[in-house]
C-alpha cells in the first residue's frame, strides 16, 4: 500500500493542531479569569471568590498540562513533517516562535509552579503576582503563535532569493496586516469560551439544585461578560473578515461561495454545498443583491470569484464554507444566549429558569466548536499554500516516508484519545463536583498559621478535597 | 554584525539550552524511570511531588531547544528532524503520558486507575530517555543529507552505536534522578535513592567508558580532533583537551567517595558536572558541526538578521528566566514532605 507523505502530514498536523488549541483557548480565558477571582478575593476577603479560584484552579491545572504535553508536539512537528517550509520560511517563523518560548513559555511553566503549589510558600501578594504572570504569560503566547500564523496568511516584509524567505523588516513581519484582527478575534474567542465553559458549569450546578452563592456568582459573572464581550465579537470577526477580502480574496472567495465574479450588488450566499468539480454551489439558497454590502460594506463593492483562480490555486471550498457557517451559526446563538441570560441574571430569574439551565450546559462545550471551525476555515481557506500565495503546502512537506507519517498519525490518535478522553472525564468529575463551600481560606495577611487547606499530592487535588 | 560570528554564538546558546535541558528533565525523567522501584505509594507520590512543581518549567528547555534550532538553523532543523522522525514520535508521545501523568495519578478515584498512571509515568519517563539517546547516537553518528536535505532511510537512527547511546542516557538519567532524590528526602526514600545512584554510577562510568572509546572509530575526524592516532599520539591536539576526561574521570571518583561518605548534596552536584562534561567532550568532537558530518554551524545558519533579531531577546530573556527559574526552585526547596508541599 502506498501511503501519501503530504496528505498524511496534513492530516496529522490537523489532528494535533486541532487537539492542542482545545486547551490553550480555555488556559488563556481561564487564567485570566483566576487572575480576576484571586484579585476580588484578596481586595474584598469575600470567600466566594476563594471558593471559585480553587475550584477553578484544579480544572486549570489539567487544562494546562493537556496543552503542554500536545504543544510540545508541535515545535518538532515543523522540522519533522514540515522541513521544507522549516528550511524555506525558518528565517521568519523561527524567531516568532523563539520569541514566544523565551517571553511567554518559561513564563508560564514556572510561575505556574508557585500558582498550583505555591500557595502556602508565598505570601498573598506574590501568589496573586504568580497567577497573573501565568495569564499575561498565556496572552503574550497568543502574541506571537498568531503573529507567525497571520505571517502565513498575508506575509509582509520579506524577500524571496532563491525560494527562501529573508526578513527586511521585522516590524512589519510581526505586525502583518491581517494580525491585529486575528488577535483580537482569537483572544475574544478564549474568552467566550471559557466563559460559556464557566457559565455551563454554574447552570449545571443549579440545576443540580445549588444555589449558594459561589454558584450563582459564576453563572453570573460569566454571563454578564459574555453580554458584552459576544456582541463585539460579531464586529472584530466582520472586521477580520473584511481583512481577509482585501488580503486573501480566494479564501473569501470560498468562505462567500462566490464562483463567479461580481463588479457590485453580489448576492449574499446563505447555504449551498460547494462543488469543487462542477465550479458551482448545489442547492444553493442566496439572498440577492447584498452580499457586496455585507463583505465590502457597500452595495458596489466588487467581489472576486473562485473562477478567476486556476483550480489548483483554489482551497477546499466546501470545508471552507461550512466551516465558516458553523462558526457563525454558533456565534449568533450565543449573543442570544449571552443577552438572555445576563438579563434573567441581573433581575434574579436565572435560577428559576431550569429550560435556561438546561440550554446553557448544553452551550458549555459551543465555544470550543466554534473555535475548531474558526480554526478550519482561516487554515482550510488558506490552501493550497503555506505561506500565502509564496509556497505552497505540497512544497513544504518533509521527505519522509508515507509510511513513516501513516504510523505516527495513527499512534498520535490513539494516544490523544486515551489522554484526551481521560482529561476531559478528569476536568468533568472536577466539574460535577462544583466548588467548595465552606472550606475555611486561609487567614490572608498572616500566612504562618494558615491552615493546611492545600491538600496533599497534587495541584487538582490541592484545594481540599483530600483534606 | 560583521565582527560577530552569530553562528557560533548561536551554537553555544543552544548547545546550552540543550544541556539545560538534559540536566533538568534528566532528574525528572530518571526518577520516572526509577518509579516502580519505589518500596511504597507514599514514596512515589513524593517522589513525582519532589518535581511537580518544576517538571513543566524543566521541559520548556526542549521547547528551546527544538524552536532555538529552528530559528537559528532552519536547515540543520530541516535536515536532521527528517532523519530521526521515528524516534522523536516516541519521545514525544512518551513526554506526553509522562506529563500529563503528574495531574492524572491524583485524579484516579480507584487503586488500578493510580497504577495505570504510574505505569504512565515510568514508562513515559523511560521511554521518551531512550528516545533522545536514540537521537543522540544518531546525531553522534551522522546523517545522510543531499544538497541540504535528509536523504536516508526509515530506520537509519536504529544502529549499535544509537542503542548503546540510548541505554548510557537512561543511566546517566537514572543517576541525576536519584541524586536529585538524594537531596529532597528523608529516611528510607533517600537510603533507597543513594542506593540506585552508586548502581547507576557503576553504570553510567561504563557507559561513558564505552561510548568515549566508540566515537573516534566512527569518524576519521574526531580522532583526529583529539590527536587520537595510531601509532603515535599527537599531544598538541590531545594536550588541551585532556582535562575535560580527566575531570570527568575526577568526578567520578568524587561522586563515588561522595555516595560512599552518605553526602546529600554534592552527590547531585558532581553528577551534573560529570553530565556536564560527557556533553563538552562530544560537543569536542562534533563542533562545527550543526548535522554531523554535513552542514557545518555556517551552512545551515539563518539569515543574519533572524539570527541577530532573536539574539537580542535571548540577551534580554534568558538572564531573566534563569533568575526567576532559580528563584522558583528556591521557593520548593527542602526536603519534600508526606503530603505536597507543606510541612
Amino acid at each position: 500500500m502506498d501511503f501519501d507523505a503530504l496528505l498524511l502530514s496534513r492530516l496529522q498536523f490537523a489532528f494535533t493542531i486541532a487537539f492542542h488549541i482545545i486547551f490553550p483557548s480555555f488556559t488563556i480565558g481561564l487564567a485570566s479569569y483566576l487572575a480576576v477571582l484571586e484579585g476580588l478575593w484578596l481586595k474584598t476577603g469575600d470567600d466566594a471568590y476563594y471558593a471559585l479560584y480553587r475550584f477553578w484552579l484544579k480544572i486549570f491545572a489539567v487544562s494546562f498540562g493537556l496543552g503542554v504535553v500536545s504543544g510540545v508536539v508541535m515545535s518538532y512537528q515543523f522540522g519533522t513533517n514540515w522541513s521544507r517550509f522549516s528550511e524555506l520560511a525558518g528565517n521568519i517563523v523561527g524567531p516568532l516562535l523563539g520569541y514566544e518560548v523565551l517571553t511567554a513559555f518559561f513564563l508560564e511553566a514556572s510561575f505556574l509552579g508557585i500558582m498550583l503549589f505555591g500557595l502556602n510558600r508565598v505570601g498573598p501578594g506574590l501568589h496573586f503576582l504568580s497567577t497573573c504572570i501565568v495569564a499575561g504569560g498565556t496572552l503574550i503566547s497568543a502574541f506571537w503563535i498568531l503573529a507567525a500564523n497571520s505571517w502565513m496568511q498575508a506575509p509582509a516584509g520579506y524577500e524571496i532569493r532563491d525560494g527562501i524567505f529573508y526578513p527586511t523588516d521585522w516590524l512589519a513581519i510581526v505586525f502583518s496586516p491581517t494580525f491585529p484582527y486575528r488577535l483580537v478575534h482569537m483572544v475574544l474567542a478564549a474568552y467566550i469560551t471559557t466563559a460559556f465553559a464557566v457559565v455551563g458549569v454554574g447552570a449545571w450546578q443549579l440545576l443540580k439544585g445549588r444555589r449558594d452563592r459561589p454558584v450563582r456568582l459564576m453563572a453570573a459573572m460569566g454571563l454578564g461578560l459574555l453580554a458584552i464581550l459576544t456582541p463585539l465579537q460579531l464586529v472584530a470577526g466582520h472586521e477580520h473578515g473584511v481583512s481577509v477580502y482585501r488580503e486573501q480574496p480566494s479564501k473569501l472567495a470560498a468562505i462567500e461561495g462566490h464562483w463567479e465574479s461580481y463588479e457590485g450588488r453580489a448576492p449574499l450566499i446563505l447555504f449551498g454545498w460547494p462543488s469543487q468539480t462542477e465550479e458551482r454551489n448545489l442547492h444553493e439558497v442566496a439572498i440577492p443583491e447584498i452580499g457586496s454590502l455585507v463583505v465590502t460594506g457597500s452595495l458596489d463593492g466588487a467581489i472576486r470569484g473562485l473562477k478567476s483562480w486556476p483550480a489548483e490555486d483554489r482551497p477546499p471550498v466546501a470545508i471552507t464554507f461550512w466551516a465558516f457557517r458553523i462558526m457563525v451559526g454558533i456565534g449568533l446563538v450565543m449573543i442570544a444566549v449571552s443577552l438572555l441570560g445576563a438579563w434573567y441574571a441581573y433581575s434574579g430569574r436565572l435560577e428559576k429558569q431550569a429550560w435556561f439551565q438546561r440550554i446553557l450546559v448544553l452551550m458549555l462545550p459551543s465555544g470550543f466548536v466554534a473555535v475548531l471551525s474558526g480554526w478550519v476555515t482561516a487554515e482550510v481557506g488558506r490552501q493550497p499554500w503555506t505561506v500565502f500565495g509564496q509556497l505552497r503546502t505540497a512544497d513544504s512537506v518533509s521527505p519522509v516516508p508515507g509510511a513513516s507519517v501513516a504510523v505516527s498519525l495513527l499512534v498520535f490518535m490513539i494516544v490523544y484519545a486515551i489522554v484526551f478522553t481521560a482529561g476531559v472525564l478528569f476536568m468533568g468529575r472536577l466539574a460535577a463536583k462544583g466548588p467548595e463551600t465552606g472550606a475555611a481560606p486561609p487567614k490572608r495577611p498572616d500566612r504562618e498559621d494558615v491552615p493546611a487547606y492545600l491538600a496533599p499530592n497534587s495541584a487538582a487535588t490541592a484545594t481540599g478535597e483530600g483534606d | 554584525m560583521e565582527t560577530l560570528d552569530l553562528p557560533v554564538i548561536w551554537a553555544v546558546i543552544l548547545a546550552l539550552a540543550v544541556l539545560m535541558y538534559v540536566v533538568l528533565d534528566g532528574f525528572d525523567l530518571g526518577l520516572g524511570i526509577l518509579f516502580p522501584l519505589a518500596p511504597d505509594d507514599a514514596d512515589r507520590s513524593r517522589m513525582m511531588n519532589s518535581v511537580a512543581p518544576v517538571w513543566d518549567g524543566n521541559e520548556t528547555w526542549l521547547v528551546l531547544g527544538g524552536g532555538g534550532l529552528f530559528a537559528a538553523f532552519p536547515t540543520a532543523y530541516a535536515a536532521f528532524f527528517p532523519a530521526v522522525y521515528m524516534p522523536i514520535g516516541f519521545m514525544l508521545t512518551a513526554l506526553i503520558f509522562r506529563g500529563v501523568a503528574f495531574e492524572f495519578r491524583f485524579k484516579a478515584h480507584s487503586p488500578a486507575g493510580r497504577r495505570l498512571w504510574d505505569t504512565a509515568f515510568f514508562l513515559g519517563s523511560l521511554v521518551a530517555a531512550i528516545a533522545q539517546g536514540l537521537i543522540l547516537g544518531t546525531f553522534v553518528e551522522g546523517v545522510a543529507v543531499t544538497g541540504t536535505a535528509f536523504s536516508g532511510g526509515m530506520f537509519d537512527w536504529l544502529t549499535p552505536f544509537s542503542v548503546l547511546t540510548g541505554l548510557s542516557v537512561v543511566a546517566g538519567y537514572t543517576l541525576l534522578g536519584s541524586t536529585w532524590l538524594i537531596v529532597k528526602t528523608d529516611k528510607a526514600l533517600q537510603f533507597q535513592a543513594q542506593k540506585w545512584a552508586r548502581r547507576s554510577l557503576g553504570v553510567v562510568i561504563v557507559a561513558m567508558v564505552a561510548v568515549s572509546a566508540w566515537t573516534p572509530f566512527l569518524q576519521p575526524r574526531i580522532a583526529e580532533r583529539w590527536g587520537l592516532g595510531w601509532p603515535s599520539l599527537d599531544f598538541s591536539r590531545l594536550l588541551p583537551l585532556a582535562p575535560v576526561p580527566v575531570l570527568a574521570a575526577l568526578a567520578a571518583y568524587a561522586l563515588h567517595k561522595a555516595l560512599r561518605n552518605g553526602n546529600t548534596h554534592s552527590p547531585f552536584i558532581l553528577s551534573v558536572a560529570l553530565f556536564a562534561l560527557g556533553y563538552l567532550g562530544l560537543a569536542i568532537s562534533i563542533f562545527p558541526y550543526i548535522v554531523p558530518y554535513e552542514l557545518t554551524v555556517w551552512d545551515a545558519a539563518a539569515a543574519p538578521s533572524s539570527q541577530a533579531v532573536l539574539l537580542i531577546g535571548v540577551l534580554v530573556m534568558l538572564p531573566l528566566i534563569l533568575t526567576y527559574t532559580a528563584y522558583v526552585y528556591w521557593i520548593f526547596r527542602g526536603k519534600v514532605g508526606d503530603g505536597g508541599y507543606h510541612e
